[in-house]
């Protein structure tokens, strides 16, 4: 079976090659993507009827019915714990459906395995790539396939599906070597290989840059006129206008409509999703007696293996303010952050923190125990939750104590470490034990302040969704009041809901006169949040910028480029 | 391939269970356990069932003196147990009890061999047990330092350090012989009983009152200290960890000179306090039977003082068996195997539940959710009890058991 | 001097089972199975097929024939440690138990089933030998090539073995290229790496880990068979097959998942097994013989820092070893 799709696919794409002559402006584009979807519109791809799906006593789908043509690119729309991701891994095999079935081509099948998604031409792109590190990309393609093991032969095929749809991919180059872009062409050509017909892709543009997102769509646009249906899996909104066929919307397992794209606008997906109408403003206040807090003067740090991942960085962040730092994914922000919050040593520069009275303490030679000892309240909300920020399978409370086990310890607590900073150092040794009740009553406050959607406050972390997660995280480094907040990718993986819900905790952050050094990938909201932006281009600083005026092409251009030393 | 099929049965994972449903799971499973034990006592050794037990409880617990060498046993295996556990918290597979209990012993036996009748009895005692704490310690904290610095993998590290503990305790064996040639020291300063631990009540009374303070102690180390936070961390994350402000490396050796200077410290017990002597053997693997304790009883003290108590027992009664009916030692080996083998999958049934696939689902209506959560439950019983059946036909059925699991997955 | 000659032949008799279990081990592991009951299989394997050697002398009264001779206590030593892998596949795969602890609970249960029909056997068979010898049943085993004797050093060091010593070689050298240049091979690794992946490109997780922790196990099963029918000469003496198991697994690693490497690794580990005969201690100082026999578990522990140091990523345990894997976990 799986051979004869593959030689259908291949048949059709014989005739495809010709057809892209849409490299031109993106008007031009969208019409012919429509006109070609009218054409094929009729025929069904998928079709899920009443699908259930529990966990535990949770539905995380219920009842959900839903199409997909031929050669339309559906978006599906939800929030964090939605349904969206369940839904689909039912259709990849990874789930079965408490109840309901699912037709593919008008044909009720029952999908149990990955490998029957595939014989079905049904293939799926996952939010976290499903590849062999230390196998070549090649290898990963050809995983899972029958018959006798030809590397030579699967490369030539492998190459020819990359210049169809104009990927690049180096097929002897291992996975560990490779960029998350490169990750994701592989995945997407592991798909392709297999003959897929219906193709989901489970938010791939996350963790791209926007050129690789537009690079992406180009690769979509391309298969779906080819004639495959594809379901992309997104949180942003103007994605999803710019590339789908249509839209459908679940929310809390449950399914809410659907619509032309064309016809839908972001405030109303956005209700849709949220089952109430948002606000999309960022408030952006005027910062007050904005005063140094942190100075960074000539930082320079080696990855592990000696290569300059931050070259000579100097800049300023203001107490009462929002720095915003712009730049391609992996040119440096991580290392910075890591750097001032004592977690890298630097090869050299300084990292000042400047009292209220104006004294400096370097931080360059500090970790973050000894930072913490100094009294020097500072928050670090890291990229990597789970593995950095949080333990995953501890609950709730316990994850609170995370910064403060060491006192048993409550704000005054904290207070007090800054009069009596040595005393309380010593008394803090000579304790053994720790406070389990206040960082329980923390957890309680986090959860009912924040909204975090919990059975409990002994669950564990890992078993919250992406957002809530996230909200547990910033509500501990909220909580102890600190004078410097950092935050990487605060809102990656986060619906619209959460998100904004996390830049107004920030922005309250900064009216309480924290200074905030806020990393980002959208653009759109750095430009909307920060006061100012500093913009890095491999691993240098290639200009500061004011947030209020600045245009989005200048900043975009300077990440990609060393920018005018403006503003500064 | 297109026509519908569901299949047979499909894994879910619980949410949580009560604790007193999962002790029931594990009395059943236990029950089970013993009951297989039973038909494999009864067919190999043509004993009637009733006389097993009688047997069993007989070597357990069939003389008063019977009985408090079964608590002090019990009592050795839970300090072993306990050592390990916060390495074991912090995901550090610290295998080489073994090796750190025996070098333990031979720091003692040391002692009384070179100063015994030297020094004062009092003095001697404190110098045995700081420096079988200390080689014990000494022991654990060679391979943690290998994996604090390079991530060496500790199992196999610890093992070789078992193996390298009982080479020089035989290379002592022999250097102290007596009588010369004998290969072995007998008990140590048998007339004078130097360097002997004093007896509280009677000579079985005071490794269990130890066994029961270092409970509580553990309990509340792992629990309650800055530490035992400090163990759950790193064994979760080590990058956690380090944002934390907790350095890895340090809380890795710290754990490990705790655990392995209290198997140190059990050794001493072993030796000044109940053998008088050290052979290679005087661990009798126990540091590989405390291993599973700490595991099976979840790195919880209180229940672990249970499960050792179960394995002794069990070992005792089949050594009465095999000692009755003229059979090999080893029957007590199998015996705890068994048990160990079905302890090991019943908690599948305390973090998994087994749906059962109804013929019609198109029948089956959204039922209230605690409906569902019923027949899970009573799903998740019988499978216990099949593989219950499976395993008394010394594992011909888990084959059978295998295919259907199997064919689950297949298409 | 150590006269080679005679060294050699006795450390490859030494590695054999070494080989066999670390062959064994290296195909579970590359599965993502860490078998730590690999020591009890071995027991179990050796034991199986000194209780099937038994039986068919018993029954045979004298009148050997050769193929059954082998073939009898081979099939015995094969299915007993298949069993052995069913449960352990039965545990940490269907059941997810630990496997860490699985693997200790399997390797005291198989060392006390040796140890005990070792002991027992006689008693339970109601038979009137005073101890198992089934130097018979061994001569098959160890019966090396006619020829050899005449090729001098040439045929003392390479022609002079049983066969299962040159099975264990060619096992090895097949599964070394099964799993490097199969499609077979390719499904293996990726599912000891990422089962998770392997299981979304629709290749059966649950099956290969099956198949090669069984596989693996029978494998392990053939060392104890070799140290009983061959290198102890049909004697079973209990707790006389030691650590071996454990070496084999420590093996394992110094060879790097590689079996072709696992083959010089043996050798030269069965080597130092024995090297202490070997090292002159005089007659009044029998203790440092204890010392030298320290010598490959030093060895062992100093090559597992080397490597551990050398961090390379391809040299690197499959990574998701010693995991159980849940389709369905979130």
């Amino acid at each position: 079976m799986c051979c004869r799709l593959f030689e259908r696919r291949m048949l059709r794409e014989g005739e495809a090659p010709q057809k892209g002559t849409f490299w031109g402006p993106g008007r031009k584009r969208k019409k012919l993507r429509r006109e070609s979807r009218d054409q094929e519109m009729s025929e069904t791809a998928i079709e899920f009827k009443n699908i259930s799906k529990q966990f535990g006593n949770v539905y995380a789908n219920k009842n959900i019915s839903l199409k997909l043509y031929k050669g339309e690119i559906l978006a599906l729309l939800g929030e964090n714990g939605s349904g969206k991701t369940t839904l689909m891994n039912m259709l990849a095999g990874i789930y079965y459906p408490d109840e309901g079935s699912i037709a593919v081509d008008g044909k009720e099948v029952s999908i149990r395995s990955p490998k029957d998604a595939l014989s079905l031409g049904i293939g799926m792109v996952h939010q976290h790539f499903k590849l062999v590190d230390v196998l070549t990309a090649t290898e990963n393609v050809i995983l899972g396939l029958p018959g006798k093991l030809n590397i030579k032969e699967a490369e030539t095929k492998i190459r020819e599906i990359c210049d169809r749809y104009g990927f690049v991919v180096d097929p002897n180059k291992k996975i560990y070597d490779m960029t998350v872009s490169e990750k994701q062409t592989v995945e997407i050509v592991k798909v392709l290989y297999r003959g897929v017909n219906i193709l989901i892709l489970d938010e791939p543009t996350a963790v791209l840059t926007p050129q690789e997102a537009e690079r992406l769509f180009r690769v979509i646009w391309r298969m779906r006129n080819d004639g495959k249906a594809i379901i992309i899996i997104t949180h942003k909104m103007h994605e999803v206008k710019e590339i789908s066929d249509r839209v459908a919307i679940l929310r809390k397992g449950e399914y809410i409509g659907e619509m032309a794209t064309e016809d839908a606008d972001i405030q109303e997906l956005t209700n849709m999703m949220v089952g109430r109408a948002v606000s999309l403003n960022i408030e952006r206040k005027t910062p007050v007696n904005p005063k140094p807090k942190i100075e960074v003067e000539h930082l320079t740090i080696l990855d592990e293996e000696g290569v300059a991942k931050i070259s000579d960085v100097s800049f300023t962040a203001n107490s009462g303010e929002i720095l915003g730092i712009a730049g391609i994914s992996g040119c440096g922000q991580k290392e910075l952050l890591e750097c001032i919050s004592g977690l890298v040593k630097p090869l050299n520069g300084h990292v000042y923190y400047v009292e209220e009275d104006e004294s400096r303490t370097d931080l360059v030679n500090l970790n973050p125990l000894q930072i913490q000892q100094k009294g020097i309240a500072l928050s670090f909300v890291p990229e990597d939750r789970l593995g950095m920020g949080l333990v995953g399978s501890m609950d709730i409370a316990d994850n609170m104590m995370l910064r403060s086990f060491r006192y048993g310890a409550t704000q005054q607590d904290i207070d007090r470490v800054n009069k009596s900073r040595f005393l309380e150092n010593l008394k803090q040794k000579m304790q053994p034990f720790t406070d389990r009740k206040t960082p329980r009553n923390l957890a309680q406050t986090v959860v009912e302040d924040l909204n975090v959607v919990t059975p409990s406050i002994n669950t564990p972390v890992s078993n919250l969704s992406g957002g809530n997660v996230q909200k547990v995280l910033v509500g501990r480094e909220i909580a102890s009041h600190p004078k410097v907040l950092m935050t990487a990718y605060a809102v990656r993986g986060l619906d619209i809901n959460s998100s904004y819900q996390i830049y107004d905790l920030i922005n309250k952050q900064k009216e309480s006169g924290t200074a905030v050094i806020y990393v980002g990938e959208d653009l759109d909201v750095l430009l909307e949040l920060s006061d100012r932006i500093l913009v890095l281009c491999g691993g240098r600083v290639s200009g500061i910028i004011d947030g209020r005026g600045a245009n989005k092409e200048e900043v975009g251009l300077m990440m990609t480029s060393m920018g005018g030393e403006q503003g500064k | 391939m297109n026509e519908k099929k569901n299949p047979l049965f499909h894994i879910v994972k619980r949410k949580s269970m009560p604790l007193s449903k999962q002790m029931m799971v594990r009395l059943i499973a236990v029950a089970v356990a013993i009951a297989v034990c039973a038909i494999v006592t009864v067919i190999t050794t043509g004993m009637n069932p009733l006389s097993v037990f009688a047997a069993t409880f007989r070597g357990a617990f069939g003389s008063g003196r019977k009985i408090w060498i079964t608590l002090q046993d019990t009592a050795i295996l839970l300090l072993i147990a306990l050592a390990l556990t916060p390495a074991f918290k912090m995901k550090f597979w610290n295998i080489g009890g073994e090796g750190q209990v025996l070098m333990g012993g031979l720091a003692s036996a040391a002692c009384m061999i070179v100063l015994g009748d030297k020094i004062p009895d009092p003095v001697l005692n404190l110098l045995m047990i700081v420096s079988s704490v200390f080689l014990g310690a000494l022991w654990g904290a060679i391979p943690a330092l290998f994996k604090a610095k390079w991530k060496t993998n500790e199992t196999l590290s610890t093992l070789m350090m078992n193996y390298i503990a009982i080479q020089i305790v035989a290379f002592f064996t022999i250097y102290w012989e007596v009588p010369k040639g004998s290969g072995k020291i007998g008990i140590i300063n048998q007339s004078t009983n130097a360097g002997w631990l004093m007896q509280i009540g009677n000579k079985y009374l005071l490794p269990i009152l130890i066994s029961v303070i270092v409970t509580v102690g553990i309990y509340v180390y792992m629990k309650y200290t800055k530490h035992g936070y400090e163990i759950a961390v790193v064994g979760e994350s080590e990058r956690t960890a380090r944002y934390a402000g907790i350095r890895p490396g340090k809380v890795i050796i710290r754990t490990m000179l705790l655990s392995g200077g209290l198997c140190g410290f059990v050794g001493m017990l072993l030796v000044g306090g109940i053998h008088h002597t050290i052979t290679t053997t005087i661990t009798g693997g126990q540091g590989f039977t405390a291993v599973m304790v700490s595991w099976l009883a979840q790195f919880n003290p209180f229940t672990m003082m249970g499960v050792s108590l179960l394995i002794i027992f069990l070992s005792h009664g089949a050594s009465e068996i095999s000692t009755s009916c003229g059979l090999n030692q080893s029957f007590g080996e199998i015996i705890t195997g068994i048990i160990l083998f079905f302890i090991i999958g019943c908690e599948f049934f305390i973090q998994y539940k087994v749906i059962f696939r109804k013929k019609e689902t198109e029948n089956t209506k959204e039922g209230p959710a605690g409906q569902k959560e019923e027949t899970g439950q009573d799903s998740a019983e019988k499978p216990e009890n099949e593989a219950g059946n499976a395993k008394e036909d010394s594992e011909e059925k888990p084959e059978n058991e295998t295919t259907q699991v199997d064919e689950e997955v297949k298409s | 001097m150590i006269d080679l000659v005679a060294f050699i032949p006795r450390a490859i008799g030494q590695s054999v089972p070494l080989l066999f279990g670390c062959t064994g081990e290296i195909i579970t592991e590359k599965s993502g199975n860490l078998n730590l009951g690999i020591p009890g299989v071995m027991y179990v394997g050796g034991i199986c097929g000194v209780i099937g050697a038994f039986a068919y002398e018993q029954a045979s009264k004298g009148n050997m024939i050769g193929i059954l001779a082998i073939g009898i206590p081979m099939l015995c030593s094969l299915i007993g440690s298949l069993l052995m892998g069913l449960l352990y596949c039965f545990l940490t795969v269907s059941l997810r138990a630990n496997q860490n602890v699985t693997g200790l609970a399997m390797t005291t249960f198989g060392v006390g089933f040796g140890n005990f029909f070792g002991g027992s056997l006689i008693k339970l068979s109601g038979s009137d030998l005073p101890t198992i010898s089934l130097s018979k049943t061994s001569s098959f085993f160890s019966a090396s090539l006619p020829f050899a004797d005449k090729l001098g050093w040439f045929g003392k060091i390479f022609l002079s073995y049983g066969f299962l010593t040159y099975l264990a070689i060619i096992i090895a050298a097949a599964a070394g290229l099964i799993i490097k240049k199969t499609r077979t091979g390719l499904h293996l690794r990726a599912v000891g790496e990422n089962p998770a992946t392997a299981d979304a490109a629709g290749i059966d997780v649950v099956r290969y880990k099956y198949i090669s922790t069984c596989l693996g196990c029978m494998i392990a099963g053939l060392g104890g068979l070799y140290y009983v029918m061959d290198y102890a000469s049909g004697i079973w003496s209990n707790d006389a097959f030691g650590d071996r198991g454990w070496l084999a697994i420590a093996l394992v690693i110094f060879c790097i998942w590689k079996p072709g490497l696992g083959i010089l690794a043996s050798i030269l580990f069965g080597g130092l097994y024995i090297v202490y005969l070997y090292i002159p201690a005089g007659m009044d100082h029998m203790e440092y013989k204890e010392l030298y026999k320290m010598i490959p578990y030093v060895v062992t522990l100093i090559v597992l820092v080397i490597t551990s140091m050398r961090n390379k990523k391809e040299n690197q345990p499959p990574a998701s070893l010693g995991l159980p894997y849940f389709r369905e976990n979130r």
